[in-house]
């Protein structure tokens, strides 16, 4: 609770110096609106329903770019992890394509497939896929090799040591995998939304484009900020429960 | 303890104390190659064990007795000779012939339970309910029913090897591997380890083959002792303890053993590899 409270204060400040600058009028309003206008451009947009609509599309584009890279770049991680030509060929373009910022593919989706929902998936999937397989990867090699063994002695087989033992140990590197290709896949699909109109839907970039193009800055600061809480969001309600149940199964460092 | 009689579910007759394993094994050799040149891990050793006796393999390290033990396992493949239980070759890894590592090989993602379980799901034969009872069974043998439900990390070295111990003998193996599995314990967890080892032995009645360099703690647990000499790894000796049991590892009768035993290992290590303890 007094954390709580500590944060809800530091927060308070912020918006307090916001107001405060506002009001001290150093910049032009135009540039720097009040909090108070950037909560009423929220709420218009909350109640004509934009918001939500924008909020809807682009998470849409980036839960289902997000898990085809995840249903993808697990089995290509580990099929990296167990052959060396496997290694040698696909692992090593995971790892020149994964030190890519993943905003370079908008160019060439944009190219291949037009200003379409399957270049924005295409770009998400891009962000995703390398980070879990090279995450998948270490996870993997990074086994213990006892745990195998102790598992070939009580009787496991092949298909069964991976889903069982491998899978689950490698689980910590596969998560923080997982977690990076969410930052990556988020950070390219905002990119990508930005530059590009896509007309079958406009999402929360496109929100901020506009805002820019008007001179909104109310509707930029507002569209970031939601932007801002979707990521807390995800991180709060999925990575962090996942990372806490590893960090009390295993033992690791926990705050 | 208390045995199979005190279940009566169906789990009862998986609890059955079952014949252990004989053990022949016949000429085997093995050579590791490393960049260093080729070590002969194993030259030529032969080595015939009852069915429940408990055998202890002591040497200096690097004498090939880990690698004796992981080749009865089936986790490596000799060069040549034959390892047979109960007059079958041993091919592969498999449950009848249990391992308990050094280091703890419990698997983190699993809580005490899970562990335990491991091996009872991958026995066919057995309902979910069964694999329960069992698993019980056998936490409460090694005294550890309090803790089922931790997790591996917050357990001390000690009851990490008495959980592996469980786990090791829940899929009710005829013969246990043991490679020096109290060896990274302190003294008073490992006295204690002794005594609930040789309780646990006698009343599950195993085939034990238990790996160490310690010559005291080979002359507490085992019928007979082993000594191996390394680089080429040979058997050269064996020493029948006909001490009564339980033995207590502070025994005056012991400790002429363990002498014994000590003065034969040094004998046949090299003099810088002659500190055996």
């Amino acid at each position: 609770m007094k954390r709580f409270l500590l944060a809800a204060l530091f927060f308070a400040v912020l918006l307090l110096i916001w107001e405060a600058l506002f009001r001290a009028k150093i910049w032009s309003p135009v540039l720097v609106p009040s909090p108070r206008q950037v909560v009423v451009y929220l709420e218009s947009a909350a109640v004509d329903g934009t918001l939500l609509k924008a909020t809807i599309v682009t998470m849409r584009r980036l839960l289902i770019g997000y898990i085809i890279g995840l249903i993808a770049g697990l089995p290509l991680g580990l099929m990296t992890a167990r052959w060396k030509v496997w290694q040698d060929t696909v692992g090593t373009l995971a790892l020149g394509l994964q030190t890519l910022p993943s905003v370079c593919w908008v160019p060439l989706a944009l190219l291949w497939f037009g200003q379409t929902e399957a270049a924005m998936l295409f770009v998400v999937v891009m962000g995703t896929l390398w980070s879990v397989v090279i995450a998948t990867e270490t996870g993997v090699r990074h086994v213990p090799p006892i745990y195998r063994r102790a598992a070939l002695t009580m009787g496991s087989k092949s298909l069964h040591i991976w889903f069982k033992v491998i899978l689950p140990a490698a689980l910590p590197f596969i998560v923080s995998g997982m977690k990076q290709g969410w930052a990556f896949a988020w950070r390219s699909l905002m990119a990508a939304e930005i530059f590009v109109t896509i007309l079958t839907g406009f999402g929360l970039g496109q929100l901020l484009h506009y805002g820019r193009e008007l001179i909104a800055m109310e509707q930029v600061i507002g569209i970031m900020i939601v932007i801002i809480v979707i990521g807390l969001l995800a991180d709060k309600i999925f990575f962090s429960p996942i990372e806490k149940f590893l960090h009390r199964r295993w033992g690791t460092s926990q705050a | 303890m208390h045995l199979a009689g005190r279940h009566h579910s169906s789990a009862a007759e998986e609890l059955e104390v079952i014949t252990p394993s004989k053990l022949a094994i016949d000429n085997v050799s093995k050579t590791f190659k490393g960049a260093s040149g080729s070590v002969v891990a194993l030259d030529d050793v032969s080595l015939n064990v009852a069915e429940g006796e408990f055998v202890c393999l002591v040497g200096a390290s690097g004498c090939g007795k880990s690698t004796l033990l992981n080749i009865i396992a089936g986790l490596e493949k000799p060069d040549s000779g034959t390892v047979c239980t109960d007059g079958k070759p041993v091919t592969g890894p498999g449950r009848e012939r249990l391992v308990m590592f050094q280091e703890p090989a419990l698997f983190p993602w699993l809580n005490v339970f899970g562990n335990v379980l491991f091996g009872l799901k991958l026995k066919p034969n057995l309902t979910n309910k069964d694999r329960h009872d069992v698993a019980k069974y056998y936490l409460e043998l090694v005294g550890l029913s309090r803790f089922e439900r931790a997790n591996i990390h917050e357990l001390s070295g000690g009851m990490k090897q008495r959980v592996s111990l469980a786990r090791a003998l829940a899929p009710n193996p005829r013969m246990l591997l043991m490679d020096e599995p109290f060896a990274a314990l302190d003294a008073l967890t490992r006295e204690q380890l002794y005594g609930d080892l040789q309780r646990i032995w006698k009343a599950r009645n195993k085939t034990i083959i238990f790996v160490t360099h310690n010559v005291r703690e080979a002359a507490c647990l085992g019928d007979r002792v082993i000594v191996f000499s390394p680089r080429p790894g040979r058997i050269r000796e064996e020493f029948a303890v006909d001490l009564p049991r339980p033995r207590d590892i502070n025994s005056v009768d012991l400790a002429v053993h363990a002498t014994e035993i000590t003065k034969a290992l040094k004998n046949h290590s090299q003099p810088e590899l002659a500190v055996a303890e």
